[in-house]
């Protein structure tokens, strides 16, 4: 049984023998349970919940045929640890360690079901059994994250099983690399990682580009913060990569790929490493692949921690070991890339968007999403949202339904103030262009981005200035300081911002802000810098009231910027129980027993101790 | 064999080391920063002595192995503490508070963004996005995740942290 694992496959049709021995393989296990080892769910614990439903299959000895697997990421992190049994596809949520027990004794073995570990819908009050009557699963179309929550990222077979590697031998013995590329073409696959560009016009760029050899890059230096498709997909089905990578590799003609990958993603390079070595193995990566005599390795690169390699000349700049710098792109990088010859590049998401393209066609792909944005995105929808996750939706879907529909949204029914698209270099969009389909495009238009799929929603207690800070801060701290618009301007930026937060800003500054902005956008180097001032644009542009309160009235509407509001102790609130007055490090806070507590303003300096000691919410922010 | 090893200077075992890293990447320039992780992986940082072995060994200048180790944030020029503190301070996790966890542990702890604490007992790196942003804010020590922490939960954590390398030991196999 384990022979056919070693063997290299001489062709499709071994292949295809293997897939269907692995197929009936499975079918013999009658039941699986499936932990969840997202990102999320790791971070709750799953890595222990795996071990012990491992050990309770072990030991129950049971007459079935049980078995107890990792798989990567189900998307809705805000209610992990997820556990999903088979048969019946039965969602648990939010498992903890005593709970494995129960699990085991009644579902797998006494085929019952454990309603309290079932989802509930917060808006209808009705339990979900399985994860396709979930509202936030409802509404999505899975491409990118297709195997993810089903397959062991670990397991070759596993992929074969769910018809992994069909697009592969599909593209090299019954397509030429003119077809590939014409059906990439057609089906309208643009860029993931960013900037949109058609993918196919990109890889036949390369192609047609003069110089040997060329090269295929994975961009997987995931660096927006609040994103993580990349990572869940690296993690949770690294195989859909590889075999979209050697694909493009064929269409493009090229012999040898790197994978850059995020440093702070371990895991990720873990993942892929192991997987490149399964899929070499037994031939469907390296020499001669599937005997088609078309040969493609991929190598592994680690990140240093620099967001800015996120860009592509500055990736393969790091790829030569060199500090990521970028260059001047009227040199485009499919002419003159790695090592001066033709290179293409796309993020990690767009290479595993390929081999459903080639299997489904183009013209099915093509018929998901908007005229111009074609299929899916993933979004990672974090912040203030009720179903933080990961989720895969057709282009075109507005924000309100990602947000709400799907999101849950917000907690607490907080008010919604603004959806944070584009990591950095996006922009905040507000409540009135919820209604706007979600596509390259539509995102541009509105001073945002579609960029690597972050959505961080904002609520009515987050201050757009502060927002706007952050994200200044951010890239100051991570522009590579080789151009002086990008290192000066946003050092200047900063600085005024920093005075507007700390209710020293004065008229002019939002206009000061605006010039700078512009010379940014028209004389920086690359992308980082181009972009840097969206987060300030669009909030500007949208939030004004705020930046003029923070400047004019010295106030900060949503209570964050320290110094731009005050605490009072609300009287009817007040239990007297001492405790802001015994923490309260310069003594502005008194009161007696029974008596409702009082700040003295003159004393207090505002350090935000009491508001976080008081047991009964009575510091109020005014 | 044997007698031959037992010879072997410190000076030797570090020319190995080097000799070691260079050939696991085949000397190849562009291979340059994956040998400067190994080599921080195998010593927890970078150490003066052995950048200057291994640019001497690549026939590099030195500044170029610098400019490398300074640009990116990930290579460290000075030992590390006995644990290893990470703080999210991505979007999602500033946004829920990690910035004021962060300012605490700096203050409290008296260590410097990439540093180390004066007693050697942490090193401290806030960093952008642990791509676990459904369960923000996201403190990582020696590798464990704790998620949702405050700055109470923080400062708990780290005041708890087992002192010397054999409590540490004991800790991790509990």
């Amino acid at each position: 049984m384990t022979q056919v694992e070693t063997k290299r496959l001489a062709g499709p049709a071994d292949l295809e023998k293997w897939r269907e021995d692995v197929r009936r393989r499975a079918s013999r296990v009658t039941q699986c349970i499936r932990v969840c080892t997202g990102p999320g769910c790791m971070a709750k614990g799953a890595a222990k919940l795996y071990g012990l439903f491992k050990q309770a299959v072990e030991q129950s000895g049971a007459d079935i045929a049980v078995e107890a697997k990792c798989v990567g990421c189900h998307g809705l992190c805000a209610c992990g640890p997820i556990v999903v049994i088979e048969p019946g596809e039965i969602f648990y949520q939010q498992v903890e360690e005593p709970d494995v027990a129960e699990i085991f004794r009644e579902t797998v073995l006494g085929g019952r079901l454990v309603e309290r570990l079932l989802y509930k819908d917060p808006a209808s009050g009705k339990t979900a059994k399985t994860a396709a009557e979930i509202p936030f699963y409802k509404a999505q179309q899975r491409i990118a994250l297709a195997g993810n929550g089903f397959i062991n990222p670990t397991s070759l077979e596993d992929y074969l099983a769910i018809g992994g590697y069909t697009a592969l031998p599909k593209a090299l013995t019954t397509m030429t690399p003119e077809q590939v590329l014409e059906t990439v073409e057609k089906s309208g696959l643009r860029g993931r990682g960013g900037g949109g560009f058609p993918t196919g016009r990109k890889w036949r760029s390369c192609r047609e580009a003069r110089g040997e050899p060329k090269y295929v890059i994975c961009n997987g230096d995931e660096g927006d913060p609040g994103a993580f498709m990349d990572r869940v997909v690296m993690e949770g089905n690294p195989h859909a990569v590889l075999e979209g990578m050697v694909i493009g590799a064929y269409a493009i003609g090229s012999h040898q790929g790197y994978m850059y990958v995020r440093n702070e993603y371990p895991l990720s390079v873990e993942r892929l490493k192991e997987a490149i070595v399964q899929a070499k193995e037994v031939g469907l990566l390296g020499e001669d692949i599937l005997g088609s005599g078309f040969s493609f390795d991929i190598r592994i690169n680690r990140g240093g921690g620099a967001f800015v390699c996120g860009e592509s000349t500055a990736l393969m700049a790091s790829l030569e070991g060199r500090p990521g710098e970028p260059r001047a792109k009227y040199v485009h990088t499919v002419e003159h890339g790695l090592w001066d010859k033709p290179s293409n590049l796309n993020n990690v998401e767009t290479w595993a968007n390929v081999p459903t393209i080639i299997n489904r066609g183009a013209d099915w792909f093509a018929a998901i999403g908007t005229p111009k944005s074609k299929g899916t995105k993933v979004f990672s929808l974090v912040g203030e949202v009720v179903n933080t996750g990961l989720v895969e939706v057709p282009m075109g879907m507005t924000l309100r339904q990602i947000i709400f529909d799907v999101g849950g949204g917000l907690k607490g029914g907080k008010a919604f103030k603004a959806v944070q698209t584009g990591g950095p270099s996006g922009g905040c969009i507000p409540a009135q262009f919820l209604d706007t389909p979600v596509d390259f495009d539509a995102l541009t238009h509105l001073g945002s981005m579609m960029g690597s799929g972050g959505m961080i929603v904002m609520s009515e207690n987050t201050c757009m200035v502060n927002v706007a800070r952050y994200f200044l801060n951010f890239l100051r701290e991570e522009s590579c300081g080789k151009c002086t618009p990008c290192r000066e301007g946003l050092a200047q930026m900063l600085h005024v911002l920093d005075h507007i937060t700390h209710g020293e800003g004065k008229p002019g500054d939002v206009e000061c802000l605006q010039h700078v902005a512009e010379i940014l956008e028209g004389t920086a180097l690359c992308a980082l810098g181009k972009t840097a001032a969206h987060p300030v644009l669009s909030t500007v542009r949208y939030f004004r009231d705020e930046y003029d309160a923070h400047i004019l009235e010295k106030r900060c509407p949503a209570k964050e910027c320290r110094g731009l509001f005050r605490y009072k102790i609300d009287e009817k609130a007040c239990k007297a129980c001492g405790l802001c007055r015994k923490h309260c490090p310069v003594q502005a806070i008194a009161g007696e027993k029974k008596v409702p507590h009082v700040i003295d303003q003159a004393k207090c300096t505002l350090c935000g101790t009491c508001f976080e000691k008081c047991p009964f919410s009575a510091i109020l922010k005014v | 064999m044997a007698k031959k090893k037992a010879t072997l200077t410190a000076e030797d075992k570090q020319g190995e080391q080097i000799d070691e890293i260079v050939s696991r990447y085949g000397g190849e320039v562009g291979m340059l920063i994956p040998m400067m992780q190994d080599l921080q992986a195998e010593c927890g940082y970078l150490p003066a002595e052995q950048l200057r072995r291994l640019a001497e060994r690549m026939e590099l200048p030195l500044t170029r192995l610098y400019g490398i180790a300074t640009f990116y944030s990930s290579f460290r020029l000075t030992p590390k503490g006995l644990h290893e503190v990470t703080l999210c301070v991505g979007t999602v996790c500033y946004l829920k508070g990690s910035g004021v966890i962060s300012e605490m542990i700096r203050k409290e702890f008296r260590v410097d963004a990439g540093g180390t604490t004066p007693d050697g007992l942490f090193s401290f790196m806030p960093v952008n996005c642990v791509g676990a942003c459904a369960v923000a804010p996201v403190m990582i020590v020696d590798g464990k995740y704790y998620d949702g922490v405050t700055q109470d939960a923080a400062r708990e954590i780290l005041r708890a942290l087992p002192e010397t390398q054999d409590a540490a030991r004991k800790e991790a196999k509990k």
